[in-house]
């Protein structure tokens, strides 16, 4: 009886054990919507936006069958870790605290940060007394929010959001006098490059750290899931190689995101 | 005692999360928090007290627009108030330019307005339900000694209400305490804003949470104590005689 209870345990260990071991054909793929022009709805809902093309050609050439998953960024490092999806595909820049989690690919692209203000203020970013009772809004979680934590923790008053899409939102009404926000969305959202806008950059572009900024941004798996991430390196390197990562890159970007050849 | 002292240090120095610096942001939320809380539920409990009393009018133009706004309040989610108060706000049409903007801009306003009409919606129909369940004998005593009506509200019918309400309104208190784990979404600072900074810059969903949720914890218990005591002070001639 005592055996045939074992037998049933140790079958019940396996059949779990092999439900949870990946199906090597299938991939899912979690991505925080919105965050354009890497990826939108369209008005028909469909997702969008130049790491979904990136993501399906990657997919394509690994001969993976990748779905896309929505997920918010507050929980998408512990998603990834529940197995919630295989991996990461969201602008997610290689820090180290990140790399204590999760493994990451080789960086396939790299922007930096801006500080986005209205049109008709003067901010002069680095005179830090002037900086006082000045609000910058984040999203909380990102590079951009431990930047602005560690250098201008003690003098703006920081505002945290779940999404920047919020914090968009706000420096639009006038409740906010700062956003720091990375390029290519604040380009998207403010279109602060244009004359008519009603916003406007200020300050430098800003790179580094790389403490804090990373070496770009790069795909996220777990730990053990060593294959997977070396499969998708290779396509990386793939969509490089052979210009399909420039064709890409000019469907969705008048300036150059990528990274310098060999450097990934 | 030296032993328990060593090993407690040593089992935080084990730990790169709970340095004196995120102890500082739980700190803060707790400060936030309570301050939300208790100005919403004060504000709140001035304004259910006479919408209480007018719900209860036999005046249709009075009773019904009180109904409105308790129904409309406790029939949508308090989140969902608090997007349209804080969010949706901001796109009508030039409120920037109005003296309403001044309230509105900041993070802290929205909300306690939220939190207000909410627990003042909640608090007016546990009042008005004690009012209601008032003995008929009260009245007909009151009535008998020749009082006003406003003087039997002030003297009878209130002061006999508030004791029936008051373990309802204990709930309401503790489910206002833990509703305002909403307020980070608009970007306060409280609790629960501190648990998921600190839970998004060391991604340890266990020990952010599980912490903040022992802090939760601590307030209710110091508010479930304060309650016990007050229903035992002021509800002592309720209770049996030989117990």
């Amino acid at each position: 009886m005592k055996k045939l209870l074992a037998l049933t345990l140790l079958g019940m260990v396996m059949t779990t054990a092999t439900a949870q071991a990946r199906d090597t054909d299938e991939v899912r793929l979690a991505i925080d919507v919105p965050y354009e022009p890497f990826v939108y709805r369209t008005a028909g809902g469909e997702l969008e936006g130049f790491e979904i093309d990136l993501g399906n050609e990657l997919c394509k050439r690994a001969n993976l069958d990748c779905t896309w998953v929505e997920q918010s960024w507050d929980g998408i490092i512990p998603g990834l870790l529940s197995r919630k999806y295989d991996a990461i595909l969201s602008s997610m820049a290689i820090t180290p605290e990140r790399e204590n989690q999760v493994l990451f690919s080789i960086p396939y692209y790299n922007t930096p940060s801006v500080w986005i203000t209205q049109r008709d203020r003067n901010i002069d970013i680095s005179d830090k007394d002037a900086l006082e009772d000045l609000s910058v809004g984040v999203q909380r979680g990102t590079i951009r929010d431990s930047y602005v934590t560690q250098m201008y923790g003690d003098t703006l008053d920081i505002r945290r959001y779940s999404s920047s899409q919020d914090v968009a939102n706000d420096l639009i009404a006038g409740r906010l006098d700062l956003s720091f926000e990375d390029y290519p969305v604040a380009v998207e959202t403010f279109h602060f490059r244009d004359d008519d806008s009603d916003f406007k950059q200020v300050g430098e572009s800003i790179k580094t750290p790389t403490s804090i900024f990373g070496k770009g941004a790069a795909m996220a798996f777990r730990k053990r899931d060593r294959e997977l991430a070396e499969e998708f390196n290779q396509a990386i390197r793939g969509v490089y190689a052979d210009g399909t990562y420039d064709k890409l890159m000019k469907q969705y970007f008048d300036y150059d995101i990528s990274l310098p050849v060999g450097k990934q | 005692m030296e032993q328990l002292n060593a090993w407690f240090t040593e089992l935080l120095a084990d730990n790169s999360i709970f340095t004196a610096d995120t102890l500082g942001y739980y700190l803060d939320g707790l400060g936030s928090t309570v301050r939300l809380v208790f100005l919403s539920l004060i504000i709140g409990l001035m304004l259910a007290v006479p919408l209480a009393i007018a719900r209860g009018s036999r005046r249709k133009w009075i009773k019904w627009p009180i109904f409105l706004y308790t129904y409309v309040f406790r029939g949508t989610p308090l989140l969902i108030q608090l997007y349209l108060i804080y969010y949706g706000v901001v796109f009508i049409e030039g409120i920037q330019d109005t003296f309403l903007w001044a309230v509105l801009q900041d993070a802290f306003y929205p909300a306690l307005i939220a939190f207000t009409l909410n627990t003042a919606a909640y608090t007016t129909e546990i009042f008005h339900g004690a009012i209601k369940a008032t003995p008929r004998g009260e009245i007909e005593a009151a009535r008998a000694y020749g009082m006003s009506r406003a003087r039997m509200m002030r003297r009878i019918i209130m002061p006999s209400a508030f004791r029936r309400a008051l373990p309802a309104y204990g709930n309401e208190v503790i489910f206002m305490l833990h509703a305002s784990a909403i307020a980070s979404v608009v970007t306060i600072m409280d609790l629960t804003g501190a648990a998921r900074f600190v839970y998004a810059r060391f991604y340890a969903p266990f020990d952010a949470f599980l912490f903040v949720a022992a802090i939760y914890l601590c307030l209710t218990f110091a508010i479930l104590y304060l309650f016990r005591y007050l229903e035992k002070k002021l509800l002592a001639h309720l209770k049996p005689i030989n117990g």
